[in-house]
């Protein structure tokens, strides 16, 4: 449980922001919702995307079946000013006191800009690497070890290939989503060495018809299990399903998509995380401003097992999800060599999935077909 | 599943797919932009006849079941909005462009709105025909899966040209562009006729949103569409107002947006933001070399007043 | 037209000359503002036949984009950007060209901001933030004035050829933010790196605002009377009603359409270096985020008119304010709003068609049968 330990003392004000809402009730300031909790979502697409804002908005549903909580919800909102101002909207006038703006993008300048304005309303920023050097202390940052969740999926895709060639969909070359197709390939290393993965880069985090022509030319170049990191994989999903290759999830349950197809997927468990910071904020407790977590913390989880998957695949897959389970497990340890053949672990280091070395991840590991630039 | 090894003969062969499955899309809207413009008009607006036709296709396509309802309802409200701009150009003073501009935001607000509950539900898709059966590569099979409305497309391709060629519709459509009077002295009312060719630019367009949703890539989002219908109207210009150009433009645009992703997967992997944006460049370069300040723009209607 | 008649009306001392002076001065206040209106009613109609309350909608727009201090400040956070960008489409359209592609000047502005202050970061403010917004004004102009120059030089089509350069310059942007200059420590957001604090631009005080609405205001009011008492922007018009007539003559209409296009590129370049300097503190891809498209909407909204711009953007950013209340509260999606600007644009445009048609708006027929 990593969200409870660490930074809390940084945040004394943090705690005044959980009185918040009386404090403003006194104040005849806030209307309506001030006697509970208001918790306000920002995403930065649709919500039922099949993906990252789907993720988050399942969180939101959970929290608003809290009792005394009130939550509001708003889409579409770009990272500009426009997210600035609909941040100081939900606090305006909806006494908004624990904000969720969930898109990366947010963090730096917009986040960080309004969040001293309002010593006492809570930001809590999926991704973001708070430091209490330089962040205000009621700002937040929360992120899972979802790179596991790829490692597990590369576990299956490992057994399932039958090309020993993998394909992913990625967005943008960032430490994030190399994380993912380094581990992707490395679970599936783990089963045969042999392996490699192709990655293509669709440079934008929403864009149907260029994930459609990715996923159509990974397989083209011969990868049978294809996964993805953009914003929503519903198209990757389809399209792979639809050309006969295996497809492994992320970001939320798509299994719906590719019923027969479907292996497995790195899911956020964004409900579990939610509720209990806000039960944290109800209780009159604070938040920890820099929270990770993995399996083991219920931060993220994996679908289901598909149908298709094999007795060998689903055992090394329980297998190696009990190691996970267990606390230190490490994806990148040595010896191994980034695919330009610099030295990314010497033999024996290596890097535990609470590493925070890892999330300022530059390279692709050897065997992943791509660059990061 | 067994997959052949294409190294790189996998770049000629993906622009090839690329070409037939990016480019539906593109050849329905500048079909119906050629109509449209042959007549005298410009409708800038159809990239939102574009997003309202996917919206409006997947809805119908997954409330009926039935995806060919979704093309044919894609089809009605492409002709309905295409009726609006039509009408309210032939008001005096009424700018087509602006218009066109207007009922593209108005297109795109309407089919985000009511599209809102479609974005998670799976539509059916449209079938393809598998052209390629004969051959043991599964790639060049999963090439030549050709969708009916690429084929359609092509058809309504020559089709139109053989119209404009050849019938007393094409010639009367001409003549309007050439001018209301020339029109006027072919005894039709050049409003009417302008009207009705938008209409049915305004249909093709809708169709063409219809493949983006119910074939390829085959999903409604707010973000299905990414500029296609107004690249669309850029590439009639390029394809000098002649239908069969448009489906060569169409097939060259969607070859060249296959090639970002093909180089990388063959492992050139640099810049491809770069190669992303190769079919504009090429588009761009195309353009100006086929334009001249001194002779007219060959082709062009007379009553669009691209050579004022 | 109607303002060399007016002014002449002006010219004439009697009260009855007065009158008609404000007569034809009224008809392009009232027609719009009717159309307005109109268009709020088809919309009205539309939310109630879909079972809303067009009551509880404007209600809620009033509240979030003009009903307090803070939605003031809403709304002209988002008007600030919009003011400059229109112009971007105002000014070349005084010469007839319709340029829709300033959103590839807006992100190359603001490149070009963010690239300048890698090389002017020791430089104070004063010298420094001047020279960050000539490079944006420099490499907007360069843009948008090769689509005039295309146009006159080449015949090519300035509307789509200022479409296919948007799209290429936001593959430049990209390109360059996340290659060769990108701060290596912006690790999940590619930028390049962040200015340095006096190279940033505050608000204005008192008004929560950043500089960019007060240049972008003060840009329109220029506009203006660049448009309407020079005689530059007298030969623009006469070039934008008929090239060959101006070209007898004798007025040096490339010139004209180099210079103007330059021109609306610049403004749109300086809306990147305002993003850059105002809002974001570094080029990325935040920068890409259409306020070059609603720039069309508001230009075509204020008919073109430099100075109708002003009120119209503060108007857009007032419903663009509102959305989110909307949103949360009427369980509206959030295009709601371009439904209303759409409806809205439609109307307004269609109002054209009603200039002259109504007798209180022309005196000269004033007492005739």
């Amino acid at each position: 449980m990593t969200m409870f330990k660490g930074a809390g003392r940084l945040s004394r004000r943090g705690f005044l922001g959980a009185g918040a809402g009386a404090a403003a009730l006194a104040a005849g300031l806030r209307p309506a919702h001030a006697a509970g909790l208001t918790v306000g979502f920002i995403y930065v697409g649709p919500k039922d995307d099949f993906g990252y804002n789907q993720a988050h908005a399942e969180g939101a549903a959970a929290v608003k079946a809290m009792a005394g909580v009130t939550v509001i919800e708003e889409e579409n909102v770009a990272e500009t000013v426009d997210v600035q101002k609909s941040m100081e909207s939900m606090i305006q006038f909806d006494g908004a006191s624990l904000l969720f703006p969930t898109s990366f993008g947010y963090f730096d300048p917009h986040i960080l800009a309004l969040a001293p304005k309002h010593p006492d309303v809570r930001f809590q920023h999926a991704g973001g690497l708070w430091s209490a050097e330089k962040h205000p202390a009621n700002v937040g940052s929360y992120f899972g070890y979802i790179g596991m969740g790829q490692y597990l999926n590369g576990v299956v895709a490992g057994h399932m290939s039958k090309t020993k060639k993998l394909g992913f969909v990625a967005a943008k070359p960032i430490p994030q989503v190399l994380m993912n197709i380094n581990s992707f390939l490395l679970g599936a290393r783990s089963v045969d060495p042999s392996i490699t993965c192709q990655v293509i880069f669709t440079g934008e985090w929403s864009l149907a018809v260029k994930e459609a022509e990715a996923t159509n030319a990974l397989i083209d170049q011969g990868a049978d299990v294809i996964t993805a990191h953009v914003d929503g994989p519903k198209v990757t999903m389809e399209t792979a399903a639809g050309r006969g290759a295996w497809v492994c999830g992320y970001h939320a349950d798509q299994t719906a998509l590719a019923p027969e197809k479907y292996l497995t997927g790195a899911e956020w468990n964004w409900p579990v995380v939610y509720t209990r910071m806000a039960q944290t904020m109800l209780d009159g407790g604070t938040i920890d401003n820099f929270v990770r977590g993995g399996l083991a913390d219920d931060f993220i989880k994996m679908s289901p097992l598909g149908p298709a998957v094999t007795d060998a695949a689903r055992a090394q897959f329980e297998a190696t999800k009990a190691e996970i389970m267990k606390g230190g497990f490490a994806a990148i340890k040595g010896p191994l060599m980034s695919n330009t053949g610099a030295v990314v672990a010497a033999a024996g280091e290596a890097f535990e999935e609470t590493d925070v070395r890892l999330e300022s991840m530059d390279y692709l590991v050897e065997g992943v077909i791509g660059a990061t630039s | 599943m067994s997959e052949t090894d294409l190294g790189l003969w996998g770049v000629p062969l993906a622009m090839l797919a690329g070409a037939i499955r990016v480019s539906t899309p593109f050849l329905f809207v500048s079909l119906g932009e050629c109509l449209t413009e042959r007549s005298g008009r410009i409708n800038l607006g159809l990239e939102g006849t574009l997003v309202f036709g996917a919206m409006a296709g997947y809805a119908i396509a997954y409330e009926t079941g039935s995806p060919w309802l979704g093309v044919l309802a894609a089809a009605v409200c492409g002709a309905g909005f295409g009726l609006a701009h039509g009408a309210m150009c032939s008001l005096a003073r009424v700018n087509d462009i602006a218009i066109g501009i207007a009922l593209m935001l108005l297109g795109m607000g309407l089919a985000f709105f009511f599209g809102k509950p479609y974005v998670q539900p799976v539509a059916p898709d449209l079938p393809s025909i598998p052209f390629g059966f004969w051959s043991d590569i599964p790639q060049l099979r999963a090439a030549l899966d050709v969708n009916a409305l690429f084929l359609v497309g092509v058809a309504l391709a020559l089709a139109m040209a053989w119209m404009f060629r050849a019938t007393r519709i094409g010639l009367v459509i001409r003549a309007t562009g050439d001018g209301a009077e020339a029109a006027r002295a072919l005894g039709v009312d050049p409003v009417r006729v302008r009207t009705l060719a938008t209409a049915a630019g305004g249909a093709l367009a809708g169709v063409g949103g219809a493949y983006l949703s119910l074939y390829y890539p085959g999903s409604w989002n707010e973000g299905i569409s990414s500029g296609q219908g107004l690249m669309a109207v850029a590439l009639v210009i390029f394809a000098r107002w002649k239908p069969v150009n448009c489906l060569w433009a169409a097939l060259l645009f969607g070859g060249a947006g296959a090639l970002g992703p093909a180089l990388q997967s063959v492992g050139v992997t640099g810049g491809y933001y770069l190669f992303y944006a190769a079919p504009y460049v090429l588009t761009l370069g195309l353009l100006i070399a086929a334009s001249s300040p001194s002779r007219a723009l060959a082709g062009a209607p007379a009553a669009l007043g691209f050579n004022r | 037209m109607t303002d060399a008649a007016a002014s002449r009306a002006l010219a004439a001392p009697s009260a009855e000359g007065a009158l008609a002076a404000l007569a034809r001065r009224a008809e392009a206040v009232a027609i719009p503002l009717g159309a307005l209106l109109a268009g709020v009613a088809a919309f009205s109609l539309f939310l109630a036949l879909l079972g809303h309350s067009p009551a509880e909608f404007f209600a809620l727009v009033w509240r979030g984009g003009f009903g307090t201090a803070f939605s003031w400040e809403n709304t002209l956070s988002r008007a600030a950007p919009l003011l400059l960008a229109a112009l971007c489409v105002a000014l070349p359209a005084r010469l007839g060209l319709v340029v829709i592609g300033g959103e590839g000047a807006i992100v190359l502005g603001g490149l070009a901001a963010g690239a300048t202050a890698m090389v002017v970061g020791w430089a104070p403010g004063a010298l420094g933030l001047p020279l960050m917004a000539l490079a944006a004004m420099a490499v907007g102009g360069a843009w948008i004035g090769a689509v005039g120059w295309l146009r006159h030089h080449r015949g090519v089509n300035e509307t789509i050829a200022s479409l296919l350069m948007a799209y290429i310059a936001i593959a430049l942007l990209n390109h360059l933010v996340e290659g060769p200059l990108r701060d290596p420590a912006s690790l999940n957001k590619p930028s390049t790196p962040p200015l340095p604090d006096w190279l940033r631009i505050g608000e204005i005080p008192g008004v929560g605002v950043h500089w960019g609405l007060a240049f972008g205001a003060l840009a329109c009011v220029l506009a203006w009377v660049l448009i309407e008492r020079t005689r530059w922007g007298f030969a623009a018009r006469i070039a934008g009603g008929n090239v060959r007539a101006a070209q007898l003559q004798g007025l040096p209409v490339g010139a004209l359409i180099l210079g103007f296009t330059a021109l609306a590129g610049a403004m749109a370049g300086l809306v990147g270096f305002f993003e850059v300097a105002a809002v974001h503190g570094a080029a990325n891809g935040s920068l890409i985020s259409g306020y070059g498209y609603a720039g069309i909407l508001i230009a075509f909204l204020a008919r073109h008119n430099p100075l109708a711009i002003i009120p119209v953007a503060v108007l857009v950013g007032g419903l663009e304010a509102s959305g989110g209340l909307v949103q949360r509260r009427m369980d509206l999606p959030d295009a709601t709003v371009l439904v209303l600007e759409g409806m809205v644009f439609v109307a307004i445009l269609l109002g054209e068609t009603l200039y002259g048609r109504f007798r209180m708006f022309r005196p000269e027929l004033w007492g005739r049968a």
